[in-house]
């Protein structure tokens, strides 16, 4: 009787098995067409200029170059909550990097995120965004890569845990929350904004870390752009969608293109990630390119946001604050909160200071950092590093004061807040 | 009486022109640099009774070439790279150039504390090296004095003992390096422990002659080749407007 009931059962599971076991493996293959003979495309100089201004706006090299390492030779760690994924080698060595590949491949890569041998490639890699870039690009962006002094450096080993390490976790990743591009994403009212709407979505990749993932590290379609943890869950991606964090629907759009390009506008200056960002990508971005951005970015719909609101924090922290505030900041900062124009930011009213998530302030204080030096910007002020100076308890007080302070009325940092900040940044 | 208020009319305007000069060539560098002061102390004049390193009055090349050091991993201190990360070659340049130019006076020495043995060890490294281990003397670089050479070797003076016998330790595990041929890299590879220690010692309780002005240009024949002296350094951008 057992036996009866079993059969059918595990018949239906094995079929169940098998349908899944093709999805997976057909929805891997989406999009995908056959490679070419693989006789390299025709380039010209004009080509590989090209291809060179477009490597720049993908930010290629920021990941794929290891710090004081040859460009491009890739071996930088990326770090991904479920381990770290090391860069590949991008120079055209036959034996470490891109040396056999053809155009074909190299589209592939980009569009469908497998690598030249067939395997699957990990999303670190953005290829979730790259896939909205087109054939002719990824084809300038190859020839340019072409052209660069190969390096023979072997590429690390990937450090993730298991599950994550395997390629079937990684199909069934990308059969749940990966579809390749089909051009229809950009397609936007006028020109500019449909190059604007191209650049964020496609080579800037913006997404990559401005968009929430769930717990399996997939893009969440029901918040696109609406802020997320970064690098380890050390920097929080402002919201381009809230005003009340790094939208920009309210500002002039000089402003919008100075903060892309410089690093630094009226209203706010870039730091941590964003900073690498702006320093090795958006500001070598084209006029006419960083008009498109911006543009895009202004008119990306705002969600209104609740105002964050928090117990006040325990008696004597704010004291405690204020006293850290004029001893350690107020130099710069003013003892209004009012900062001085051109060099150090106000506090007073400032949306990062006020933002509900504190994490870049904690980060902010325990580091410090330099605006990027641009061409428009080529000798940043910069915020001391206090990591060593004051203790946990110093910067939740120093930051629940300033939050508190000149009419900000944001919630107070906890201790915790920052004693996690100072782990995830690995200090 | 005509005369004398247009004489002194001149004198405020002369005055006045003499401190724009100065604002102008300031160059607001000094606020500039206020992440480097927060644990270099006051114009970059650490004393050597905190770990950090005095930076104001070392040659400019010296600085120039320890904060690219930082940022490419040369030297390994996160919170250096990490400052400095996005900063370009000619912003560094005019950021050495700016504390090379703060001649300002060194505090006394601290207390000698070593055993009189360590000191006289750590005085005969300095000033004699070690021909049998192929150890030049620090004098033959570092100058007569000490105090450096422009624009690239630095002053070892008015260093704290911690710093000094870090740094030479670190250049032994290979921790710290500098562009190829590293030749104190090669130096500190021949040194043991207690030499290290010895030198640390006594360099640190020496007094700083002439207020540690690095001497004008390096001696015509070093012991080494060090890829250090051959960088190219950037034109100084303090000038230009932002």
């Amino acid at each position: 009787m057992k036996r009866r009931i079993f059969g059918p059962i595990a018949l239906a599971a094995a079929a169940l098995v098998a349908v899944a076991v093709y999805a997976v493996s057909a929805l891997n293959r989406l999009g995908e067409t056959p490679l070419g003979s693989g006789s390299p495309a025709a380039t010209s100089p004009e080509v590989v200029a090209r291809g060179a201004y477009l490597a720049r706006i993908g930010d290629c090299a920021s990941c794929h170059t290891q710090p004081g390492g040859a460009d491009y030779a890739g071996g930088r760690a990326i770090r991904t909550p479920f381990g770290a994924v090391y860069s590949s080698n991008l120079t055209p060595d036959d034996a470490t990097g891109l040396g056999h590949w053809t155009p074909d491949e190299f589209w592939r890569a980009l569009h469908n995120g497998r690598s030249r041998d067939g395997r699957l490639l990990y999303p670190a890699f953005p290829y979730t965004e790259y896939t909205h870039v087109t054939r002719e690009d990824a084809d300038a962006i190859f020839s340019y890569l072409r052209t660069l002094a190969p390096v023979r450096q072997e590429p690390a080993r990937h450090q993730l845990d298991f599950p994550y390490s395997t390629q079937a976790a990684l199909a069934v990743w990308r059969a749940l929350y990966f579809r390749p591009g089909s051009g229809e994403v950009t397609q936007q009212a006028s020109p500019e904004l449909t190059r604007g709407a191209y650049l964020t979505q496609g080579l800037g990749h913006c997404a990559a870390c401005h968009t929430p993932r769930n717990a399996l590290g997939g893009l969440r379609s029901d918040a696109p752009l609406g802020g997320g943890l970064v690098e380890g869950d050390a920097w929080w991606a402002p919201s381009l969608t809230s005003e009340a964090q790094a939208g920009v629907s309210q500002w002039a759009e000089d402003d919008v293109v100075a903060l892309l390009t410089r690093g630094v506008s009226a209203q706010a200056g870039v730091s941590g990630p964003m900073a690498e960002v702006v320093f090795s990508s958006l500001q070598y971005l084209d006029a006419e390119d960083a008009r498109a951005m911006a543009a895009w970015l202004r008119q990306l719909p705002q969600r209104a946001e609740t105002a964050a609101h928090g117990k006040p924090p325990p008696a004597g922290v704010l004291e405690r604050g204020h006293e850290i505030y004029h001893d350690q900041c107020a130099q710069c900062h003013g003892d209004e909160g009012q900062g001085k124009p051109g060099a150090f930011p106000a506090l007073a009213g400032n949306r990062a200071v006020r933002m509900a998530e504190p994490l870049n302030l904690v980060q902010i204080v325990l580091h410090g950092g330099y605006l990027p030096a641009t061409a428009g910007n080529p000798r940043p002020y910069g915020m001391p590093p206090f990591r060593q100076s004051l203790s946990d308890d110093d910067v939740a007080a120093v930051l629940s004061y300033i939050r508190d302070a000149w009419g900000n009325g944001a919630p107070p940092v906890g201790i915790v807040s920052v004693h996690r900040a100072r782990e995830r940044a690995g200090s | 009486m005509r005369n004398f208020i247009r004489s002194a009319l001149l004198a405020c305007l002369c005055c006045m022109g003499a401190v724009w000069a100065q604002g102008a060539s300031q160059d607001a560098m000094a606020d500039r640099v206020l992440p480097c002061t927060a644990c270099h102390g006051e114009e970059g004049r650490a004393t050597p009774d905190g770990y950090f390193p005095r930076i104001a009055g070392k040659p400019a090349g010296y600085l120039y070439n320890q904060l690219r050091n930082f940022r490419e991993g040369r030297r390994s201190y996160p919170q250096m790279a990490y400052l400095l990360t996005h900063l370009t070659d000619g912003y560094l340049y005019a950021m050495a150039s700016h504390f090379s130019e703060l001649q300002l006076p060194y505090a006394a020495p601290a207390p000698a504390t070593a055993p009189q043995a360590v000191l006289e060890r750590g005085e005969a490294l300095v000033r004699h090296g070690d021909a049998t281990r192929d150890l030049p003397a620090c004098q033959q670089c570092h100058g007569q004095k000490l105090t450096g050479t422009e624009p690239f070797i630095p002053s070892l003076l008015g260093l704290s003992r911690d710093y000094l016998s870090s740094q030479l330790g670190a250049w032994r595990t290979g921790q710290r390096h500098a562009p190829a041929p590293d030749c104190m890299a090669q130096i500190a590879r021949h040194l043991s422990l207690d030499d290290v220690q010895a030198v640390a010692a006594w360099l640190s309780v020496q007094a700083v002659p002439d207020d540690g002005k690095a001497a004008a240009h390096a001696p015509d024949t070093l012991p080494l080749r060090c890829g250090s002296l051959q960088v190219q350094l950037p034109p100084d951008q303090r000038g230009e407007q932002r």
